[in-house]
């Protein structure tokens, strides 16, 4: 029986783009269905009642949500292609805690950089440039958080770098001034090809948060 | 404590003094969060419950406390990650006083049991996972037993047998399990720290 994958996501959403990532890792072919956030369909309604949020994996018609446990599920079933995530369980806890890390300290401080203005983004980015550095400093001297190779943290990371260019545009720094090593990185995440076919163009989510932002009135 | 009690691991507990003095031990082991709980194993740290309980179910693979089956498990960090973010919401309920605030953090809390309750359990099973109780389980273990002593001390009663019955078998068949059930604290003793907690962290209440 030929394996059927669906993902639901958005384009602009960093979790979405870790599951693709990983769908490409391992060389798995899907089905991708663009959710209008504004308008979702019945399908995501259906296949994640809970919170209603994206990504979904649909695998075989059963749902799975939340990209971290998506990530995990993928490398569990596809277990024989490119583990993603390391065998020994005390370096597996570690890469769960750093991915936990990216969730609570990254997201948040990221938007509210991009879309606030004055105090407000000052704070979000203090928050945000402290977090990446905490990251940088795990990252340390390795090519990968993964070490020699791009690991279950890199994916988790790398999709961020699609919002550097707008939190510094709206968060007014530099990230080669504060994270020299996290842009380095992030350029050899880029050189493969699971990363760069799977990530959104930088422009287009800075355009997109300048919509928003004029919708929202923050200018 | 429970999931390595299952398991049949020894272990050694240290209680931390969170509010003066946080030990040297602590704050090396977690120097990102600086909180607990943090496991120890032969000398490493491990931190955030979530992935502590991850690690010791891989470590310790007897009594596993996860389905075998993908799908199935992703079901189960579902709603543990569900759990871990909801926390915070049912804290806020233990420590509101009555106002505004407490209407808002009844309402949120409702709306957490009422999810729980029609998504994540099913009529024919026993536990979260089926019928073994698992990691899901231990951490919707605050619902089994404190919670009712923490609405007794708000002077709200939000989980209604009747309005929740499956949360209520649930939590019957949690406290019934031996390992469970031997390692209960004792309810007044329970019921008066948990008192003492809110007291000291929000004043008691001026009504009544």
């Amino acid at each position: 029986m030929a394996d059927e994958v669906v993902l639901l996501s958005f384009w602009l959403s960093p979790f979405g783009m870790r599951i693709k990532i990983a769908l490409a890792e391992k060389g798995i072919n899907y089905d991708y269905k663009e959710e209008n956030l504004q308008d979702k369909s019945p399908l995501l309604l259906k296949m994640n009642p809970v919170h209603k949020k994206v990504p979904v994996l649909i695998h075989n018609g059963k749902p799975i949500c939340e990209s971290l446990i998506i990530v995990q599920y993928i490398d569990e079933v596809w277990k024989e292609t490119c583990p993603l995530l390391p065998s020994d369980p005390y370096h597996r806890a570690e890469a769960k805690f750093w991915a936990d890390f990216i969730d609570k300290k990254i997201f948040d401080s990221g938007r509210k950089t991009c879309m606030s203005k004055g105090e407000e983004t000052e704070a979000a980015k203090k928050e945000l440039i402290e977090s990446l550095k905490v990251l940088e400093g795990e990252l340390g001297e390795k090519p990968y958080f993964g070490g020699e190779k791009f690991g279950f943290v890199d994916l988790c990371l790398i999709p961020f770098y699609t919002w550097f260019y707008s939190y510094e545009t709206f968060g007014s720094f530099s990230m080669e001034v504060e994270c020299p090593k996290l842009i380095g990185w992030a350029e050899r995440c880029l050189e493969k090809e699971s990363v760069s076919n799977s990530l959104a163009d930088q422009q287009k989510v800075y355009q997109f948060f300048g919509q928003m932002r004029k919708m929202y009135g923050i200018e | 404590m429970w999931a390595l009690k299952l398991k049949g691991v020894p272990f050694e507990y240290i209680e931390e003094d969170l509010f003066t003095n946080k030990s040297e031990l602590l704050l090396k082991s977690n120097p990102v969060y600086k909180k607990i709980p943090v496991l120890i194993h032969n000398g490493k740290p491990i931190s955030e419950s979530t992935v502590i309980l991850e690690y010791i179910e891989e470590t310790w693979p007897e009594n596993p406390l996860l389905p075998v089956d993908p799908h199935e498990r992703a079901i189960a960090r579902f709603w543990i990650k569900f759990m871990e973010d909801k926390i915070p919401i049912m804290f806020a309920f233990f420590l509101s006083n009555p106002g505004e605030k407490q209407d808002k953090a009844k309402k949120d809390c409702l709306e957490v049991l009422r999810t729980i309750e029609e998504h994540g359990l099913k009529e024919d099973k026993k536990f979260f996972g089926g019928t073994n109780i698992g990691l899901t389980d231990l951490v919707f273990g605050l619902l089994a037993y404190q919670w009712e002593l923490m609405e007794e001390i708000v002077g709200v009663k939000l989980m209604e047998v009747h309005s929740f019955p499956r949360l209520h078998t649930w939590a019957e068949n949690f406290k019934s399990v031996s390992v469970i059930k031997e390692n209960l604290p004792d309810r007044d003793r329970l019921f008066a720290r948990l008192k003492g907690r809110k007291e000291v962290l929000v004043g008691s209440s001026k009504s009544h």
